[in-house]
């Protein structure tokens, strides 16, 4: 799932002091199950921002929505009818999220209430880490299940790398070796034949390298 | 026992302190408490396993968003205590009123009464 951190309180402070009907709008989806932007966490903000601006003296009229998701049309729909009824918009949703509400309702500003980190894997109570990077072509099949794009540091193909000590990246101490955990990954599947495979190189056009990305599906459309 | 307690605290019974969210500590506040106080069973004693540790955790949150927003982090505090501990449960209250009342009323319910007063 997409993984997104709150955005300090004050940061957030600063972006709306000159708004005076808020709209915070979280999300169902993602930033729901990373605890960042769902129903619970636009409950504490706006009770939050409620409380900030009683305190200065400077009431404001603050609204909560959850939306099930803010990257579909038909979700996002739901806010048009009482949309004037708002002068910005705080969203807590991932930045697809944010840039699809701003794209729809274009008078309206948008502030973003969380910052969107990775793609990632809850790996356990209160921890998030990377585990893809989008790349657009996955290597997953030749690399035993363990991604060398988003897990290396060097998103090497043919590793490790000189920097790979005792398991460990050379970033950090606390950093897997992505090619020490494919290695063991591939002894444990009786596979080390696949790490004497030389990949080939990686066609980046599909990455970020190659501009924004889009899908199309021509069976799907109507 | 018939112990004596501050009267000016109303006491919100919860199935678990694990039941306690931060939005329920950050309302409490907004409608203009003073102060909050979480009272959950001894650390390693809850009969499920982890409640009164979450409880603690969000009293935690409470705190630094309260802090942030110009409240204090100090007016919300976590005890434990067991069930069979009534006069420890007194002195709680009497230590939670009387920080309250060295830290004074909370901005939210002075500045609400402002408002009241201009109207």
């Amino acid at each position: 799932m997409i993984i997104a951190e709150k955005k300090p309180i004050e940061e957030i402070i600063d972006e709306v002091k000159d708004f005076n009907r808020l709209l915070i709008l979280g999300c169902n989806e993602c930033v729901t199950v990373c605890e960042a932007g769902g129903k619970k966490e636009v409950e504490i903000l706006a009770s939050a921002l409620r409380m900030y601006f009683i305190n200065k003296g400077d009431e404001k009229v603050i609204t909560e929505n959850t939306l099930e998701r803010q990257c579909d049309h038909e979700y996002l729909e739901e806010l048009r009818s009482n949309i004037d009824d708002y002068d910005a918009i705080v969203s807590l949703a991932c930045g697809v999220g944010v840039q699809f509400a701003a794209e729809k309702y274009l008078t309206t500003p948008l502030i973003p209430g969380v910052n969107t980190v990775c793609l990632g894997a809850n790996e356990d109570r209160g921890l998030w880490t990377e585990r893809c990077q989008a790349c657009g072509s996955c290597v997953l099949a030749r690399t035993g299940g363990i991604c060398p794009v988003s897990r290396c540091a060097k998103r090497v193909l043919n590793g490790p790398c000189g920097g790979s000590t005792n398991g460990k990246c050379e970033i950090s101490k606390d950093v897997d070796c992505a090619w020490q955990l494919i290695l063991d990954r591939l002894k444990a599947l009786d596979k080390m034949g696949d790490y004497e495979k030389i990949a080939p190189i990686k066609d980046w056009s599909t990455d970020r390298a190659g501009g924004p990305r889009t899908v199309t599906r021509e069976d799907v459309k109507i | 026992m018939r112990l004596k307690i501050p009267s000016n605290f109303r006491i919100i019974r919860v199935p678990c302190t694990g039941k306690v969210d931060v939005i329920h500590i950050l309302r409490a506040f907004e409608k203009g408490a003073d102060g909050v106080y979480v009272v959950g069973c001894m650390e390693g004693d809850c009969h499920f396993n982890e409640g009164n540790f979450r409880a603690r955790k969000r009293v935690e949150q409470a705190a630094k968003i309260l802090d942030q927003v110009g409240v204090g982090g100090e007016r919300v505090k976590m005890f434990n205590l067991s069930a069979g501990e009534g006069p420890l449960f007194a002195q709680f209250s009497i230590e939670m009123d009387n920080i309250i009342r060295e830290l004074g009323p909370s901005p939210i319910r002075v500045a609400k009464q402002k408002k009241k007063d201009a109207a």
